[in-house]
């Protein structure tokens, strides 16, 4: 029991089991709010983060990440009228990644699905659902509980990820299938591997309780050191989703929920999502009016550019031409990418503008010594995601 | 999802589910349109909460709703109920407010006996304004109500139909009405009137039925709202229905008949069977499946989306609003075989013929609807009573009587159990009776207490409330039941609503059944 009487009001940040490894590495003190824990923003500098994922191995902690357990005879019917994929698709010890909509077919959140069990199931959200799939619940026969708490979790993400677990002892960690889980033991601590990522590179996600933790990122640095293992933050990170063409919550889409002015929430297939969404198999929240969406054609949709030049199009109003007259959407994303050398960025464009292959026009606003500078740039609609390596899918990895 | 054998034509174009008041109508209509109907009413016999059955040897009741002022009278002769068998046994029937310690007021439509000069003046005038306002608003029921946030040309207009019924009452009018629309019933009557029996009973017909207290807020509207409905009505008062409340039904289901519709009685549906996202029929729970190319439900929208349908076949945002519907009955029904005529102090035998009210003044009301807030019945229960055996003597054996009262508060979910609760109610309600008709009490043979948890049983509404849900600015018009269901189509393709959960609600009406029906008629194609 805590003999801490402190208000919890004087400290509203709840501290994650890996935080004081986190705080003895952090360099420049940079944390940021994550569902209510205090997360690092950057250790040391973001690109040199970034340059560990992309080329040796990274930890990352997203116990933050909001957990739900389901579980009950109705499970499956339950989920499946929650998300709009086929989760009875989904065999055991397996990953999917889902999004929920709601009922005029805009995006809730997305998160991925875990199923630990026969009727067993974990979602993994970036923000709390409770009230929804608590709503979701109703005339299904489920329990629902939040976890998050209950379980840390850490991924190791990059080329030599496979490596540092190989390192450790974990054996047949490698024969692991690209969203498949499984289960492991380190020095007496249980430890739940799934192979899944937000980097679109090779890299896994190590799930255990709390007490574990500190002990398996301890194991991990030490096995890791020869294989360049670093401690990452979410500066990092973002960079390296924007390369996979993944998408982020609050920024490149707002939950329908919290969205307030008409035109803001996004549909599934405005998303290009739309390989998420089973119309076969039977009846899901948003299914209707998804339907429709389909008949009609979407409104706008998300985007991949490759835009002209080295400078990041943030924020970027989109034109049909040089001209800038004709507005046809703006930039949700936008990094120069390291590792591609090519300027990219996530877009979302109105219809009819968002065939593949066509041509709009970024206006980039850049602030050189505080002096803004206006720039049109030529981006051209490309296919996402913009780095996809063959490591990320190759089982088992290779050696690096 | 049932699965059943593809292919099998529909046997009908149209399943109504339900024989209550609104679902026979329905049916009536719908047959008179064209279409090949079956009804199916779970119990023995029609009637749903507009049911006369036997409480005791002999003595028989209106279960549910006792008093006919809601009906159109349009309605009534368009299905030449008169020539299927209904017949008044009193129409034009008079309100007797019983008062402790004084002479009762008789309350007529224009005037009251036994007012102050002040009062009666008020009176005449207050009536007056009521009957205004309420003739404006009476032609919003037999309309569907405009969906919100559309672009729709129909549904603008409908709007613009409410705005201009109101705009042409006059600017004084207008005025008035939008100044009183919100607020209670408990604040408008003090306003106007001085004495506390005369506001008793004006404001307990604003809260007779539902979840409020005169002081709760929006009771002036569910006033205007049953004056509207009167209005609509015809404006003929209350009746009587010859053979109590079941006889109207009787008639309305021989009207259906005769206009070709199937009824079969004694045959619950399990649920609504969905083939292709739409509704294709239903299945028994006998387990046979019946099959149609629509289905009307009368049942309650939650009964009918939660239970009959189910939430999987339903987005969630939807099946939360319904799951939100306020649903709770807080109006029991005492049932009361009596070996005399009862004698009410000071009340003439023509009154007798009427409704007596047991609402002495607005505070007492309240009083009463404080225990309800808790999960208690009132320790003092306010009563609207008839005696259908002075105008109706076959529902009792010669000589003897029937009292039927609407004893107001019964919370649904008695915080005690009804089980543990039903005779301190009963001896409650007794008790009240017993001030104003000494003597009631020896000359009782049997009696018989219908809480809203009984009635959730016996007529199969969720919560047990006569309207399947309290009128209220947030659940009527365009949002009653809920949004997305509120012109009487729904989520469901094929499915369709049409009971007293719908615009404009319960009481014995009938207007929300033929609605639904003109809609089906519009927008569900026959089968081929």
């Amino acid at each position: 029991m805590s003999e801490n009487l402190e208000p919890h009001f004087r400290r509203p940040l709840l501290k994650t089991p890996f935080h004081e490894r986190a705080r003895a590495l952090s360099q420049v003190d940079s944390f940021i709010p994550w569902a209510g824990y205090t997360t690092v923003d950057v250790f040391t500098t973001m690109e040199q983060e970034y340059f560990a994922i992309r080329n040796a191995a990274t930890l990352y902690d997203l116990t933050p990440m909001v957990k739900y357990r389901v579980a009950g005879p109705d499970v499956v019917a339950y989920l499946n009228r929650l998300v709009t994929r086929d989760v009875a698709k989904l065999k055991p010890d397996r990953v999917a990644y889902c999004v929920w909509c709601n009922d005029s077919g805009h995006l809730i959140d997305d998160g991925t699905i875990f199923r630990l069990g026969a009727s067993d199931y974990r979602i993994c959200t970036a923000e709390r659902q409770i009230d929804w799939f608590l709503d979701s619940a109703i005339g299904f026969d489920v329990e629902i509980s939040e976890v998050t708490e209950q379980i840390a979790a850490l991924a190791v993400q990059g080329p030599t990820s496979c490596a540092v677990l190989k390192t450790l002892g974990l054996a047949g960690v490698e024969n692991l299938k690209p969203f498949e889980i499984g289960y492991f033991s380190l020095h007496g601590h249980a430890l739940t591997i799934s192979r899944t990522g937000f980097t679109g590179d090779l890299g896994y996600e190590l799930w255990m309780e709390p007490r574990s933790a500190e002990a398996v990122w301890d194991a991990l640095m030490a096995a890791g050191r020869s294989r360049g293992i670093r401690a990452i933050g979410s500066q990092a990170l973002n960079m390296a989703r924007i390369e996979a063409g993944f998408l982020l919550p609050n920024v490149d889409f707002v939950s329908a929920e919290h969205t307030l002015r008409i035109g803001r929430d996004r549909s599934p297939l405005e998303l290009g999502l739309k390989w998420l969404v089973d119309f076969n198999k039977g009846h899901f929240t948003g299914r209707r009016a998804l339907l429709a969406e389909e008949i009609e054609g979407p409104r706008r949709q998300l985007v991949g550019l490759d835009v002209a030049g080295n400078k990041p199009a943030h924020n970027a109003l989109l034109y049909t031409e040089a001209g800038g007259k004709r507005e046809i959407g703006s930039v949700t994303s936008a990094i120069w990418s390291p590792t591609c050398k090519r300027n990219i960025a996530l877009a979302i464009v109105d219809a009819p503008h968002f065939r593949m292959g066509s041509t709009v026009w970024a206006d980039i606003y850049l602030n050189r010594e505080l002096v803004w500078e206006r720039r049109m740039s030529r981006a051209q609609i490309v296919e996402r995601p913009f780095f996809a390596p063959e490591r990320r899918r190759a089982t088992p990895p290779a050696e690096f | 999802m049932i699965v059943a054998a593809s292919g099998a034509a529909s046997a009908y174009d149209c399943i109504v589910i339900g024989g209550g008041h609104n679902g026979l109508v329905c049916a009536a209509t719908l047959s008179k349109g064209g279409r090949s109907v079956l009804l199916l009413e779970a119990a023995a016999e029609v009637g749903g909460a507009a049911l006369t059955r036997e409480f005791a040897p002999g003595f028989r009741v209106s279960a549910g709703a006792h008093l006919l002022h809601l009906m159109p009278a349009d309605l009534l002769r368009d299905l030449q109920l008169n020539s299927h068998g209904l017949e008044w046994a009193a129409q034009g029937m008079s309100s007797t407010a019983l008062v402790p310690d004084a002479p009762p007021l008789l309350l007529g439509h224009e005037s009251a006996a036994g007012l102050s000069s002040t009062d009666a003046q008020a009176y005449s005038a207050y009536s007056a304004r009521m009957r205004r306002f309420a003739a404006a608003l009476a032609p919003v029921f037999s309309r569907v109500p405009p969906r919100l946030g559309t672009s729709g040309w129909a549904d603008r207009l409908s709007l613009l139909r409410i705005g201009w019924e109101i705009r042409k009452l006059g600017r004084r009018d207008m005025r008035e009405l939008l100044r009183i629309g919100g607020m209670n019933v408990y604040d408008l009557l003090e306003e106007n009137f001085e004495s506390a029996a005369l506001k008793g009973a004006l404001g307990f017909d604003a809260v007779l039925g539902a979840n409020f207290g005169p002081r709760s807020p929006g009771t002036v509207l569910t006033l205007l709202y049953r004056l509207a409905a009167e209005y609509g009505a015809g404006d003929a008062g209350m009746s009587q229905p010859k053979g109590g409340m079941g006889a109207l039904c009787n008639a309305l289901a021989k009207a259906a008949s005769a206009a070709g519709a199937a009824i079969r009685t004694g045959a619950p549906v399990a649920s609504i069977l969905v083939e292709g996202d739409r509704a294709a029929g239903v299945v028994l729970e006998s387990g046979e499946t019946l099959r149609a190319h629509c289905v009307i439900s009368s049942a309650d929208p939650k009964t009918t989306f939660l239970e009959l349908l189910g939430a999987r076949h339903l987005d969630t945002g939807f099946v939360r609003r319904v799951n939100h519907i306020r649903s709770r009955g807080l109006a029991a029904k005492l049932h009361l075989a009596l070996n005399r005529t009862p004698v009410f102090r000071g009340v003439a035998e023509a009154s007798l013929r009427g409704r007596l009210l047991i609402a002495p003044s607005l505070q007492h009301i309240e009083h009463a609807y404080n225990h309800a807030k808790y999960g208690e019945y009132s320790a003092a229960p306010v009563m609207e009573i008839t005696v259908p055996t002075v105008n109706d003597p076959a529902l009792a054996p010669a000589g003897q009587h029937v009292l039927s009262a609407v004893v107001q508060y019964a919370p649904y979910a008695l915080k005690a159990g009804w089980e543990a609760g039903r005779q301190g109610f009963l001896d409650a309600a007794l008790d009240t009776l017993e001030r104003f008709a000494p003597g009631l009490r020896g000359t009782v043979v049997a009696a018989e207490v219908s809480t809203p948890a009984d009635m959730e049983r016996e007529f199969r509404t969720s919560g047990g409330h006569w309207h399947h849900g309290d009128l209220a600015f947030d659940q009527i018009l365009m949002v009653r039941p809920v949004p997305g269901a509120a012109q009487y189509q729904t989520p469901m393709a094929g499915l369709f609503l049409c009971g007293a959960g719908c615009h404009p609600g319960g009481g014995v009406m009938g207007i929300a059944g033929r609605n639904a029906a003109r809609e089906v008629l519009k927008h569900a194609v026959k089968s081929p």
